[in-house]
């Protein structure tokens, strides 16, 4: 018992750790990946003792500048309220990471430890419930802030948050509908079989326009560009416009987690989690030719940093996108969320459903 | 006020292949720079740049032999300026920088001389208006160097004992005679 919880923590500390740090990395990340599209150099004078290391002390620089900035609630608005909503933005983003499996079952000492923090049997509905908490969050923001554009920021991120939850959900059923369980840990092990012995049987594969669908969704939620309508930083006013300090640090790290959590998500459901093609529990396998045997322990980590290196290659794509795309104007984004992505959505659920009963 | 439309064509309102054709522009780009970033981290390829920044103050681009940077006075071979307190250049200022105390000159072929002169670069548009101005070979702006930031006003207020010191840099001369040489009559009033 006591052992269980120690395995539990740990795996806490793992994931929550590779979270936090990823994130703090994208913050570098997305100035450095920035500065080389546009064939630029990028964030690199952070100094310390004459090493620079490519501007990797920036993030450190930046939490010790937010920390150290004046910390100020408007007077007028509601100083609990205030505080509670970039702690919700922050818990809503990193807490969808605990249904996500990161690896294959682990035997090891005659235990069998499931990599994955809670193998919750509503796992995806788990995932859209906190991605739709997330919006309390931006909304307490606008509204505590006692600022009418703050406000009008937090209401147009709502309704853009409502609009996308739709399309994102009915995105999602066609996995569900694919792989007959809504359990993240048996999607993934779904995604380990073959069609026709050597393609594998991958979410990208099994629903490719759902794929599309899901991820223009999961970025609407993220509320980067093309979709920052409710920030956007340079013209109209968002919705936290009010904060300072390490209150406005919370936020923005609270948006690169929840990218990584997109990525994870995206990971898992399209580009077969922990999955790699052709290797199995007994080691290398190419279907009908040969298997190679691999030790037990080596394939979990395979598979581990093969699920690491995914999630971080959805973050390099999602900066790819935030760095080519303009933003949409705000009907745009209405029409594009009411009349393309949930009809499309629908579309995808139909000819899901046909495919299924006829094969 | 005229809007000009643009009504998407089929292949366009569906987005996706638009956005790919930009993915693709931007991934591009992404991917030679890296290339060379790593090439030269491996010392590979230096000749080839991964990016067009300047490095601003370790590397510097050559400046224009025309580039107006912080003033100077041309000083005679006997070390004074060559100002004869005109006043020219002060009226000719757009912003009013430039303060000239006149002083009448022991040498009476010369007449005139500045008692104090003052140019306060706070206020300094860099137009270059005073080095066209000035009829004597005396005010120039080829120092090439930036105004350096100062702690009070006094810092940014540049005086004739500083200015006459001013060197211009190597090659972008502008002055008929170098600091402290030529004859005194190889300007252009014959003062």
């Amino acid at each position: 018992m006591c052992l269980d919880v120690i395995i539990t923590l740990l795996k806490i500390a793992i994931v929550f750790g590779f979270v936090l740090n990823v994130a703090a990395i994208l913050s570098w990340a997305e100035r450095k990946q920035s500065a080389v599209m546009q064939d630029r150099i990028g964030a690199n004078r952070a100094d310390v003792l004459g090493f620079r290391i490519f501007g990797l002390f920036h993030p450190i620089a930046d939490t010790i500048k937010m920390l150290t900035k004046e910390d100020w609630v408007p007077p007028a608005g509601d100083a609990f309220i205030h505080t509670l909503a970039p702690f919700l933005a922050l818990f809503t983003a990193l807490v969808v990471f605990a249904v996500i499996p990161f690896g294959d079952t682990l035997h090891i000492a005659g235990r069998d430890i499931p990599l994955q923090i809670a193998d919750l049997n509503v796992g995806i509905l788990f995932i859209v419930a906190f991605g739709g908490l997330g919006f309390y969050s931006v909304v307490l923001a606008g509204w505590s802030s006692e600022n009418k554009y703050s406000l009008l920021g937090s209401i147009r991120a709502a309704a853009q948050l409502i609009s996308y939850e739709l399309a994102l959900g009915l995105s999602i059923v066609g996995v569900v509908m694919a792989y007959g369980s809504i359990e993240l840990d048996d999607i993934v092990r779904g995604q380990g079989q073959y069609v026709l012995g050597v393609i594998p049987y991958w979410g990208i594969v099994a629903q490719p326009l759902g794929f599309i669908l899901f991820f223009t969704a999961a970025m609407a939620e993220t509320k980067r560009v093309p979709f920052d309508l409710p920030e956007s930083e340079s013209e109209i006013i968002g919705y936290f416009t009010e904060y300072s300090g390490m209150k406005f640090g919370a936020f923005w790290m609270g948006e690169f987690i929840e990218v990584i959590s997109v990525a994870g998500v995206v990971t898992a459901l399209y580009f077969g989690g922990w999955q790699i093609p052709f290797l199995s529990n007994q080691g290398i396998f190419i279907p009908g030719l040969f298997t190679i045997p691999l030790p037990h322990l080596l394939v979990v980590l395979l598979q581990v940093s093969a699920f690491g290196l995914k999630v971080l290659f959805f973050c390099w794509f999602m900066l790819l996108v935030r760095w080519t795309l303009p933003r949409f104007r705000y009907d745009q984004l209405m029409a594009f969320g009411w009349k393309f992505m949930v009809p499309l959505a629908l579309v995808n659920i139909v000819v899901t459903g046909l495919i299924k009963y006829v094969f | 006020m005229k809007i000009v439309g643009h009504n998407l064509t089929t292949k366009e309102s569906f987005y996706f292949f638009e956005i790919a054709k930009g993915l693709w522009i931007t991934s591009r780009h992404f991917i030679y720079n890296m290339y060379f970033h790593i090439a030269h981290l491996l010392g590979k390829y230096p000749e080839v740049p991964a990016a067009v920044t300047v490095q601003y103050p370790e590397e510097k681009v050559p400046l224009s032999r025309r580039w107006r940077g912080r003033h100077r006075i041309n000083a005679r071979p006997d070390g004074s300026p060559r100002c004869v307190a005109c006043m020219l250049c002060e009226t000719v200022c757009p912003v009013q920088c430039i303060h000239i105390v006149a002083g009448e000159h022991p040498d009476p072929a010369i007449e005139k001389y500045p008692v104090s002169f003052e140019i306060d670069v706070t206020r300094c548009c860099w137009c270059g208006m005073c080095e066209e101005a000035c009829p004597v070979d005396a005010l120039y702006m080829d120092t090439g160097k930036s105004p350096e930031p100062g702690f009070s006003r006094e810092d940014l207020l540049y005086r004739k004992e500083q200015l006459v010191k001013e060197m211009p840099l190597p090659g972008c001369q502008r002055s008929l005679n170098a600091p402290g040489q030529g004859p005194m009559e190889a300007n252009p009033l014959g003062l």
